[in-house]
């Protein structure tokens, strides 16, 4: 256990070493910010309500939606991108042979820059977005802790679902493909392009059961007191996916060890 | 023989497509990701219409646009980044070769710089996005009554290409900024991406100081906006001329003089890492 807490310790600290880029991506998430406010804001000036959502709500789904992107890794992340590239250029023969689980060793690292990006420029937008518009924040200690686990949940999921991208180059040689097709994926089915609450009929049921509902969408609907069936239950929906993701991830990488080919000499 | 500055810059047409033919090969090596790649991108682009068009399932109009008239305005916006993607969208990777000092190589080839840098991984499934800007020009084109006259379209052609200008210059800078900042590529992402998603809405929803910054400071406005706002003779913001639009040429040669002098000086401030 110590290994893996010390791997999550340095990753951490490795990802805080990226001042600039930290700076300009809470930047970027910011200017997108307002640019998705324009347009929420519109929205639900034509239609009130919408989603379930009042204009409050809209709004400061747009301000946590920015600053959780990072750290869930909605658009893939450093971590499980470098662990694709590890299994292209052969470089995973070194990761599977130290003493250590594989699985176990990449979530430690991608939990330690998670935690930072979650730290550090999670609530930077928001703060910004706090200043200009009229947000809601939750109130009451179980309220926070319900949103911190929805958050750690969230990050499992999305761990889970880049862990199996990540492995596919197993199978394929180059996981570039399989991420990008993730990404698509994930920027639908999350909440990231539109909150699922505005989606119609049987593909918002769709969505909304998705594991990627479960990385953006939920956690944002705690913070909101927005979850259709209680925060408990989506608690619930989240811990079913990391539980299945888990056990999918374990059985890939057996198989994937079993057959694996080192490329390269 | 001595080259004279103009024959160089005949030749790099010719360099540009080599390079680029170098990472299609290179790209065609693996070739399930491949297909993998131009399908999701493509998937990606028509993602973002459908985002559209889902809200016009809750809405008639927005911010004064009918579906049909936004399309226009999605058609122009991600065409034009689209094309300005694809060509020099790589260069944004500069960063990581200042970083490494990998640098070096472009300096010691016989092309300039700027061309390997633009065509540094070449990525063909970038061609996704403007081929679905094109389906969804046609379905805008199907859905508006406008009264053509030749100068509406004229003006539609040359903001697809000015426009697509104007983002090439915007990509150029944020490279040319990683030159100063290491690690900053997604600060230009902002004015990319970001200025996509902004160009694709009626820009009067975000208020008048933002008009004014789109059109002063960072001259988005200029990519689709006003050329758009033209075509279908709605009247322009902030009491500016209706034919303001026809401006945009002079924009785009301003931010590219603008973006080759940050280029160059980028460059002339490039230090290897020496290790």
């Amino acid at each position: 256990m110590g290994v893996y807490w010390a791997i999550g310790v340095r990753s951490f600290r490795r990802f805080s070493t990226y001042r600039i880029a930290t700076a300009s991506g809470a930047f970027t998430n910011t200017v997108f910010g307002f640019i998705l406010c324009g347009i929420y804001l519109t929205l639900w000036h034509e239609r009130p309500g919408l989603g379930g959502y009042d204009v409050s709500d809209a709004l400061t789904f747009v301000w946590l939606q920015q600053g959780l992107l990072m750290p869930i890794g909605i658009f893939g992340a450093t971590t499980t991108v470098e662990l694709g590239e590890r299994v292209r250029s052969g470089e995973i023969a070194v990761d599977l042979y130290r003493p250590t689980h594989l699985m176990l060793w990449w979530l430690s690292v991608d939990l330690g820059r998670a935690m930072f990006q979650l730290i550090v420029r999670g609530g930077a937008p928001l703060l910004v977005g706090a200043f200009v518009f009229d947000l809601k924040f939750p109130s009451g200690a179980l309220t926070w802790l319900a949103i911190a686990l929805g958050l750690v949940l969230g990050i499992l999921v999305s761990f889970g679902l880049r862990y199996l991208v990540a492995l596919s180059g197993f199978w394929i040689t180059d996981s570039r493909g399989t991420e990008h097709l993730a990404l698509v994926l994930s920027l639908f089915f999350s909440g990231t392009v539109l909150p699922l609450v505005v989606f119609p009929g049987w593909i918002g049921d769709f969505a909304r059961a998705t594991p990627w509902a479960a990385t953006l969408q939920v956690p944002i609907d705690i913070w909101l007191g927005r979850n259709p069936g209680g925060v408990g239950a989506a608690l619930l929906f989240q811990l079913g996916w990391i539980v299945v993701l888990l056990l999918i991830g374990q059985l890939a990488t057996s198989f994937a060890t079993l057959k694996v080919v080192i490329q390269g000499g | 023989m001595v080259e004279r500055p103009f024959d160089r810059l005949r030749k790099v047409p010719g360099q540009y497509w080599m390079l680029v033919l170098m990472w299609i090969r290179s790209a065609l090596a693996y070739p399930a990701s491949f297909v993998f790649m131009v399908g999701s991108s493509m998937l990606i682009t028509v993602l973002d219409f459908v985002v559209i068009v889902i809200m016009f399932n809750h809405i008639k109009s927005f911010g004064g646009f009918s579906l049909g008239e936004m399309a226009l305005l999605y058609a122009t916006a991600s065409m034009t980044l689209g094309i300005a993607d694809l060509f020099t969208g790589s260069i944004e990777r500069v960063g990581e070769r200042i970083r490494t000092g990998s640098m070096d190589v472009y300096l010691i080839r016989p092309v300039p710089a700027f061309v390997q840098a633009a065509a540094d991984q070449f990525a063909l499934r970038r061609i996704g996005r403007p081929l679905q800007a094109g389906v969804v020009l046609v379905f805008a084109f199907s859905h508006l009554e406008v009264d053509w006259t030749v100068a509406k379209g004229i003006m539609l052609a040359l903001s697809m290409v000015v426009g697509g200008i104007i983002f090439a210059a915007i990509f150029v800078l944020g490279a040319s900024f990683q030159f100063v900042a290491i690690d900053s590529a997604e600060l230009a992402n902002a004015f990319t991406y970001g200025g996509q998603t902004l160009t694709q809405y009626p820009l009067s929803v975000f208020g008048k100081d933002i008009v004014r910054a789109v059109t002063f400071v960072v001259p988005l406005a200029f990519v689709n906006y006003y050329p758009v706002l033209y075509v279908l003779g709605k009247p322009a913001p902030l009491g500016l001329p209706s034919w303001i639009g026809l401006l945009s040429p002079a924009v785009a040669v301003a931010m590219v003089a603008l973006a080759s002098l940050a280029w160059r000086g980028g460059l002339r401030r490039y230090r290897s890492t020496g290790s």
